[in-house]
C-alpha cells in the first residue's frame, strides 16, 4: 500500500516544476503583452507626447547608468551593496552647483564656448571630488571590515550614507539648491530639449572610456582578476587593496560625472537626492549585478519605465507610484531571476 | 570583585533586575522630583521609548536571532498603526460598529473596536504581512534579502500615502497624506466598574501619559518575555543554527522555509502591536511617520545594544529613542545656554546616527552588551584570522 502511493505520487511531483515553469513563462508573456498594448495605445493617442517621453526616458536611463555602473563595479569586486553610492552621486551634484553656479556664475547667458568650458570644468571638479571621496570611504570604513561577517560592511555603508547626506545638509542647507538653465532648451530647428540630447551624448564617451579601462588596461585586468578570485589574484601578485581602491575611484568618477549631467538636466538638487541611488541599484540588479553592459541596459529600462509611468496620459499610474513600481520590479527580479537579464547564474550569489 | 563575594549565582543574576525594574516601573511617581532639567525624560518621551523598545526587540528576533537583515521594519509599524486607524476611528463612515470602545457614543459612525482587542489583531495582521514579505525571500540570502525588505519598506508607506483613491475607484482606504485621525482613546471600560482605580478613559485622567506609560511597559514585558522564551525554544535554536550556517542547518534537518517565515512573522508581530499602541497614543496614523529612517534607526538600536541580546537591545533602543525624541535637542540647548554657542544639534541627528553605526561596526561590532554566544563567535573569528596571519581591525 505504502509503495503504491509512493509510485503514484512520484510522477505528479516530477511534473510539478514543469507546470510552475510553464506558468511562470505564461504570466511573464501576459504581463509583457499587456505592457506592449498599453504603450501602443499611448503611442496612437499621442505620438508627439510619446516621443518626448521616450527622450526623457533615455536621458533618465543615461543618468541612472552612470550611477548603476558604480554599484555594479563595487559589487562585482567585493560583493558589497554600497548604500553610500547614491550619496556620493548627490555630492557630485552639489560640487557641480558650487563650481558652475556659485563660482563661475553660469546661467545660460554666456557664449557657447564659455558655457562649454565652464561645464567641462564643473564636471572635472565633480569627477575628481567623487573619485577621491569614494576610495576614501573604502579606505577608512570598509577595508577593516573585509574579513568581518558579511552584513557588517553593508550596515556600515548605510551609516556612511546618512553621514554624507547630513554633511550636504550642513554645507548646502535643507532646501533645494541649483543653477539656472545653463544649456539652451532648443537646438537648431528641432523642437527637442537640447539638454537631454547633450546628457545622452555626454554619457556615451564615458561608457566607452570605462569599457576601455576595464577591458584593455593592466589595472582593468587586475580588477577582473580580483572580481573572479581575490585570493588567486593576490597570489599572482595583484595588489588587491589598490585594485579595490581603484574600483571605488572609478565608481566615484562616474557618479561625479553623473552628478554634473543631472544638474544640467534637472537644474536643482538637494541633500536627500541620494535616494535616487536605490533606483539605480535596481537597474544594476535588473541587468545582472556585476555585469557592466547589464547595468547600462537595466538603467535604460528603469529610466524608460519611470518616464512612461510619469509622462504618459492613458492609464499611467503617475509619479506618486514610481517608487512602488520600481521596487516591485526589483522584488520580482530578485525572486524569479536573481542573476538579472544578462548575468550568469551563480550558486552562492542569490 | 563581586565574583569573590559568597553570593549564590541566582542572587547575583537577580541583582541588576531588582534594581532596574522598580526604577523603571515607578518612573511616573518620582520623575518630577528629579528636578526641572530638560535632560530628564518626560513621560511622553518615556512612552515613546517603550514603543521603540518593543519594536527593537521584535526586529532583534529577525536580525539578531535569525541573522536576516531587515531594512523595512517600518512597514510593520505602519500596518499596526493603520489597523488602529481603520477599526477605531470614523474612517469607514458608511459603517457604524461600536464594540467596547471608550469615548464614543454607541451609535457613532465608523468602526470603533476596543483597542485591547485591536492590539492582537494589529500584531496578527503585521505577522501576516511578515509572512508575505518572507515568502518571496526564501530563495534569497544575505544582502539580496535586505533589498527585498527595503523594497517592501518603501512600497507600503507609498501605498498608504496614495491610498485615498485606490485604483481610481474612489475607495478611501488610508485617507492619503493627511492620515487617519483621530483614533479612539484607550481605557478600562468594563474593568473600571469592578476596579474603580483603573480609569475609564486615559484621556480623562489628570495625566494621561502615566497610563500610556504603564500599558507601554506591559507591552515591553510581554515582548521581552516572548522574545526570551522564543530564543530558548526549538524554533529559536533553529534560528541561531540558520544564522551561523544555512547549509549546515539545512543538512541537520532545519526546515529553512518554515523557520525563516516564522522569524519574519514573529518579528513583525511585535512591531505591529507596538505600531498599533503608538498610533493610539499619538491619536492618528500619519504616513509621514513611516520612513526608511525609522527602519535604520531601529537597526541602529539593535546594533548599539548588541545583536541577539534582548537586554542589550532594550538598552540600545531606550538610549537611541530618548536621544531621538528629546535628548539631542535637550543636550544642544544645554550646551548653548552654558557656553553661549548656537548649535542646532538636532539638525545633525541623521549624521550622528550614521556616525554611531559606522563607529560601532568598526570598533565594537558585537554591541554594548553582546550576547555571550555572539561574543564567543567574534573572538573565534579573530583567533582564526590571527592564526592565518590576517590582521583584523
Amino acid at each position: 500500500m505504502a509503495t503504491d502511493t509512493h509510485t503514484a505520487r512520484r510522477p505528479v511531483l516530477a511534473v510539478l516544476p514543469r507546470i510552475t515553469g510553464l506558468l511562470n513563462r505564461a504570466v511573464t508573456i501576459a504581463l509583457l503583452a499587456l505592457l506592449v498594448f498599453w504603450l501602443a495605445v499611448n503611442l496612437v493617442q499621442g505620438p508627439g507626447q510619446f516621443g518626448s517621453v521616450l527622450l526623457i526616458g533615455f536621458t533618465n536611463g543615461a543618468l541612472y547608468a552612470l550611477i548603476a555602473l558604480g554599484y555594479t563595479l563595487v559589487y562585482g569586486i567585493i560583493e558589497l551593496i554600497n548604500f553610500a553610492h547614491g550619496d556620493v552621486f548627490m555630492w557630485g551634484t552639489m560640487i557641480t552647483v558650487s563650481i558652475a553656479g556659485t563660482r563661475l556664475g553660469l546661467d545660460g547667458s554666456q557664449s557657447g564656448i564659455v558655457t562649454f568650458l565652464g561645464v567641462l570644468a564643473a564636471m572635472l571638479g565633480a569627477m575628481v571630488f567623487c573619485g577621491i571621496l569614494n576610495p576614501t570611504i573604502e579606505r577608512v570604513a570598509l577595508r577593516r571590515l573585509r574579513n568581518a561577517p558579511r552584513l557588517a560592511p553593508l550596515i556600515t555603508t548605510l551609516g556612511i550614507s546618512y553621514i554624507l547626506s547630513n554633511a550636504a545638509q550642513f554645507f548646502y542647507g535643507p532646501n533645494y539648491t541649483g543653477v539656472g538653465a545653463i544649456l539652451p532648451s532648443n537646438i537648431l530647428f528641432l523642437d527637442w530639449p537640447a539638454k537631454s540630447l547633450i546628457v545622452i551624448l555626454a554619457t556615451i564617451p564615458l561608457l566607452l572610456a570605462l569599457t576601455y579601462v576595464v577591458r584593455r588596461t593592466r589595472q582593468g585586468k587586475a580588477m577582473r582578476a580580483v572580481a573572479q578570485d581575490m585570493d588567486a589574484a593576490r597570489m599572482m601578485g595583484v595588489d588587491v587593496d589598490r585594485t579595490i581602491s581603484f574600483t571605488f575611484a572609478l565608481a566615484g568618477i562616474l557618479a561625479g560625472a553623473g552628478g554634473t549631467l543631472y544638474v544640467l538636466e534637472i537644474t536643482t538638487t538637494r541633500y536627500d537626492l541620494g535616494q535616487i541611488g536605490l533606483l539605480a541599484f535596481t537597474a544594476a540588479v535588473l541587468g545582472g549585478i556585476g555585469n557592466l553592459t547589464g547595468a547600462t541596459l537595466g538603467a535604460l529600462i528603469i529610466g524608460l519605465i519611470q518616464a512612461f509611468n510619469e509622462g504618459l496620459s492613458w492609464h499611467a499610474p503617475g509619479e506618486q507610484w514610481t517608487t512602488s513600481i520600481v521596487f516591485s520590479i526589483l522584488i520580482l527580479i530578485l525572486v524569479f531571476r536573481p542573476q538579472g537579464l544578462l548575468g550568469q547564474p551563480e550558486a552562492d550569489r542569490a | 570583585m563581586i565574583d569573590k563575594l559568597p553570593i549564590p549565582r541566582w542572587a547575583r543574576r537577580a541583582i541588576i533586575p531588582i534594581i532596574i525594574v522598580p526604577l523603571v516601573v515607578l518612573y511616573p511617581e518620582y520623575y518630577t522630583s528629579l528636578g526641572t532639567s530638560q535632560l530628564i525624560p518626560t513621560l511622553s518621551t518615556a512612552v515613546t521609548m517603550t514603543v521603540f523598545v518593543c519594536m527593537a526587540v521584535g526586529l532583534n528576533m529577525v536580525v539578531g536571532y535569525a541573522g536576516l537583515l531587515d531594512l523595512g521594519y517600518v512597514a510593520f509599524y505602519a500596518i499596526g498603526s493603520y489597523v488602529a486607524g481603520w477599526f477605531a476611528s470614523t474612517q469607514f463612515a458608511s459603517h457604524s460598529i461600536v464594540f467596547g470602545a471608550v469615548g464614543v457614543q454607541s451609535n457613532a459612525i465608523g468602526i470603533h473596536i476596543s483597542i485591547w482587542l485591536l492590539l492582537p489583531v494589529a500584531a496578527a495582521m503585521a505577522a501576516a504581512a511578515g509572512v508575505v514579505i518572507g515568502l518571496p525571500t526564501l530563495r534569497l540570502r544575505g544582502d539580496y534579502l535586505a533589498l527585498v525588505t527595503l523594497g517592501f519598506g518603501e512600497i507600503i508607506p507609498q501605498v498608504v500615502r496614495n491610498g485615498d483613491n485606490m485604483f481610481g475607484t474612489g475607495f478611501n482606504l488610508t485617507n492619503g497624506v493627511a492620515g487617519i485621525t483621530p483614533i479612539d482613546p484607550m481605557g478600562f471600560r468594563y474593568l473600571h466598574g469592578v476596579l474603580p482605580f483603573l480609569p475609564d478613559n486615559f484621556l480623562l485622567t489628570p495625566n494621561l501619559d502615566v497610563w500610556f506609560y504603564r500599558v507601554g511597559l506591559l507591552l515591553v514585558a510581554i515582548t521581552v518575555f516572548c522574545s526570551i522564551r522564543l530564543r530558548d525554544s526549538r524554533l529559536g535554536r533553529a534560528w541561531v543554527a540558520l544564522r551561523e550556517d544555512e547549509i549546515a542547518a539545512a543538512a541537520m534537518g532545519v526546515p529553512l522555509m518554515q523557520v525563516k517565515t516564522w522569524a519574519y512573522a514573529s518579528g513583525a508581530f511585535f512591531g505591529g502591536a507596538a505600531g498599533c499602541f503608538y498610533g493610539v497614543y499619538q491619536g492618528g496614523a500619519i504616513p509621514d511617520n513611516f520612513k526608511l529612517y525609522i527602519s535604520t534607526l531601529l537597526l541602529a538600536m539593535v546594533i548599539l545594544g548588541g545583536m541577539g541580546n534582548v537586554w542589550g537591545v532594550c538598552l540600545g533602543a531606550a538610549v537611541l529613542s530618548y536621544l531621538n525624541q528629546q535628548g539631542l535637542g535637550a543636550i544642544g540647548n544645554t550646551i548653548n545656554s552654558n557656553f553661549g554657542t548656537n548649535i542646532e544639534i538636532t539638525k545633525y541627528e541623521a549624521g550622528l546616527f550614521g556616525l554611531l553605526i559606522v563607529l560601532m561596526m568598526l570598533f565594537r561590532p558585537q554591541g554594548l552588551i553582546p550576547s555571550s554566544r555572539r561574543k564567543a563567535e567574534f573572538d573565534v573569528v579573530k583567533e582564526e584570522h590571527e592564526a592565518a596571519g590576517v590582521v583584523v581591525g
